[in-house]
């Protein structure tokens, strides 16, 4: 599957889409992922015309406004590979799963059969960020947590069910030293955020943040970790509202504490 | 259709929804039911070499079985009939329940016993019957419990998942005049329903059940209990009404093998139901049990138009329930909130098709988080998530002006990266777009439960640019 599958931990060139959720709310999650490619031996570019995958609005039917945001990152991941990128990577399993499998779709139904073909060739090369880490894992210094911590995985709809991305995050942080990974009952179960969901249906979308809440709760763990900055940060506002918040941490925050200090820093 | 416990004209999704969020017994009584249930599923999945070969298989059935619809339900009809069985093609709610009460008027008959039936509750029958002066008594343990409760199903397999012990002891107390001293158990639950449901089976005149398959080959139809139930409404009154969704067909028993196994793992976990019952024909010469009169309603109701349309594959259901059981947002709100007779994903994309006289019914497309859950689930692989999302495509044509200048505004901003940098910019946001955010529904509706996401000082895109990162 992998454009690099001759060797896979060959230096890479990888160019990021950022996500709009990352670039704006949490800008750190950007950094720890760029330290981390970097640290795995790949250089790292970005292009900064791009803006959003378009999936709030396709997720809430409106396909014409989602195709025209999404050309403009289409564009922008298109010229970076024509640059010579290998791999497009993606810190986020649901604008991962936005470009791989919802753009061509996208593109099809409002009738730009040119960008859905265009869509599915930069979708082949497009990585989930511990999707792409895992396959570079052997090239990644040792990791090790000097804090150590119990941490406890929130597996995202999209990444779990669309990229059938199931094992990668957990591997990764099972190399990590001093971290305990602990198992959650319904880590796998929707955390209510789903987009327009979240303002459509809000008590009953609070209802399911909090079943999740109180799992966490249970299994005592320190913080939670995903790959997924929206559906973390709709945990964590809703634990903030109730008065008991929690910590949540992107699984490249985890990563990117444990590396060795200086690792992955711009030469 | 369903007029008796249709809450999609008086009240909005959103509201049921919450009323039903601030039920925590609801919300136990249902977290549990749907666990035992995916337990079970997974569990009696395991035991197949292959689950997924099988779904597929299944899958290809159904599209086989849609394909070839017509001439599938023009062979049925007639083997059916030339065993003895009268066809009626209802191509309305309203037409399938003339004839139903025609029926019972013309048989004078008193009493009517049905066994569990979703197509039935489609139609909203039970208020036509009583309206003709019949009694109506449910048989299914947990269709009784609602009638009792004057509810509708809140599952589809199990009506009354949404109640537990306690609840049902004091219904029935209240309303099937059981004693105080009646105990909670299950068994001691069920043995009271069982001599109250006896007599209504000895003395009905009527029989009514729905179809879990309709096999053409042979002119059969198959019904799938668990309680027994089933038999006795086929076999004790001296008319049979079947109602069968005119999608319920296989063309023989071969597929029905298939299918079935399907359904009742998929459903419960079991190999095959307890009671899985075939009736071809009334009852036959030298016969001892079964109807003298077996009628057979084929029900549209939409479903043709289905076919012709963007939602096809949801013909394909065999309402198992398994959508349900694993649906996050069923979960936290039971079958009710979505206001009329199916629900979960399966209804949230069926009830906008079926129920024509409620173009309200189209918002249930917002009733889902697509998580996609629900297409895992599937045995028959119906994608779920895509007809939802094909249905608030079609919302989005008709939204308000308001919604749709949104979107197209954001569209028109975030289609470029400088305008997105100027509307992400955090010192706006700080001075007073959330001051004004306060304002919108949108941010008042995330802000009902939980704190706004604070944006950070630089966003990634600054500190790239400055050679930060």
């Amino acid at each position: 599957m992998s454009v690099l599958d001759e060797d896979d931990l060959a230096p890479a060139h990888v160019t990021l889409l950022i996500t709009c959720v990352v670039d704006v709310v949490a800008p750190e999650v950007g950094e720890a992922a760029v330290r981390l490619l970097r640290a795995s031996g790949c250089t790292v570019t970005c292009d900064l015309s791009q803006t959003c995958c378009g999936q709030p609005a396709w997720n809430a039917g409106f396909a014409d406004e989602a195709a025209t945001v999404a050309r403009t990152t289409l564009a922008a991941l298109e010229a970076e590979l024509e640059r010579g990128a290998d791999l497009v990577a993606v810190p986020a399993g649901s604008c991962a799963t936005m470009v791989r499998v919802f753009w061509p779709e996208l593109f099809e139904i409002v009738g730009d059969l040119e960008a859905a073909e265009r869509a599915r060739r930069v979708g082949e090369r497009t990585r989930e960020l511990t999707e792409l880490l895992a396959e570079r894992a052997e090239a990644l210094p040792e990791l090790r947590l000097w804090n150590p911590k119990r941490v406890t995985l929130h597996q995202s709809c999209h990444l779990l069910r669309e990229l059938h991305v199931v094992d990668q995050p957990a591997e990764l942080l099972a190399r990590v030293e001093g971290c305990e990974l602990v198992e959650w009952s319904g880590s796998d179960r929707c955390c209510g955020f789903g987009g327009t969901f979240s303002v459509k249906l809000p008590e009953a979308s609070v209802a399911m943040a909090d079943e999740k809440l109180r799992a966490v709760g249970a299994v005592g763990a320190d913080v939670v970790v995903g790959c997924d900055t929206s559906c973390l940060l709709h945990m964590r506002t809703r634990s903030e509202a109730v008065g008991t918040p929690i910590e949540i941490r992107h699984v490249a925050q985890v990563l990117h504490e444990a590396l060795p200090a200086g690792a992955g820093r711009r030469t | 259709m369903s007029g008796a416990h249709d809450r999609l004209a008086g009240s909005t999704l959103r509201e049921r929804t919450a009323a039903a969020v601030t039920d925590e017994r609801l919300r136990g009584n249902v977290a549990r039911a749907v666990d035992r249930f995916t337990e079970h599923r997974i569990t009696g999945l395991a035991e197949l070499v292959d689950a997924d070969d099988l779904r597929h298989a299944a899958r290809g059935v159904r599209n086989q079985v849609l394909e070839d619809l017509p001439d599938l339900l023009e062979r049925f009809a007639d083997t059916a009939m030339s065993r003895g069985a009268h066809v009626c093609w209802a191509s309305t709610g309203s037409e399938a329940r003339s004839y139903v009460t025609d029926l019972v008027r013309r048989h004078r008959a008193r009493r009517v016993v049905k066994s569990k039936s979703m197509a039935t509750e489609e139609i909203d029958l039970n208020s036509a019957l009583e309206g003709c002066g019949a009694e109506v008594v449910e048989t299914d343990l947990g269709e009784w419990i609602v009638q009792l409760a004057d509810e509708a199903p809140s599952h589809i397999i199990a009506p009354a998942l949404h109640r537990d012990r306690q609840q049902i002891h004091d219904l029935f107390v209240e309303r099937a005049d059981a004693r105080r001293s009646l105990g909670t158990r299950p068994d001691e639950l069920v043995g009271f329903a069982r001599e109250k449901l006896r007599t209504a089976f000895l003395q009905a005149d009527v029989g009514i059940t729905g179809a879990n398959l309709a096999v053409a080959e042979t002119g059969s139809i198959v019904l799938v209990t668990n309680e027994g139930n089933g038999r006795l409404v086929t076999a004790l009154p001296r008319v049979h009404v079947v109602l069968l969704g005119m999608e319920r067909l296989t063309a023989d028993w071969q597929q029905a093998d298939l299918l079935l196994s399907l359904l009742a793992r998929s459903a419960t976990g079991q190999r095959l139901s307890s009671y899985t019952s075939v009736v071809t024909g009334p009852r036959g010469h030298g016969e001892v049990d079964g109807p003298d009169e077996l009628h057979i309603v084929v029900l549209d109701n939409g479903r043709s138009a289905m076919l012709a349309g963007e939602h096809h594959e949801m013909l394909a259901c065999i309402r198992c329930g398994a959508c349900l059981n694993v649906c996050p947002v069923y979960r936290q709100t039971g079958g009710h909130a979505y206001g009329w007779v199916y629900p979960g994903p399966m209804g949230s994309v069926l009830t906008p098709l079926l129920a024509g006289e409620h173009p309200e019914a189209a918002e249930l497309a917002n009733a889902s988080t697509l998580c996609g859950t629900c297409m895992d689930a599937c045995p028959v692989e119906i994608p779920l998530q895509d007809l939802l999302l094909a249905q608030r495509r079609q919302n989005a044509t008709a939204a308000g002006r308001a919604e749709r200048t949104a979107w197209r505004l954001w569209a028109a901003a975030w289609s470029d990266a400088r305008r997105y940098g100027i509307s992400t910019r955090a010192a706006g946001w700080g001075r007073w777009a959330t001051r004004l955010a306060g304002h919108l529904p949108v941010v008042s509706a995330w802000t009902a439960g939980r704190e706004l996401p604070r944006p950070a000082e630089e966003r990634f895109r600054d500190r790239w640019w400055k050679g930060l990162v």
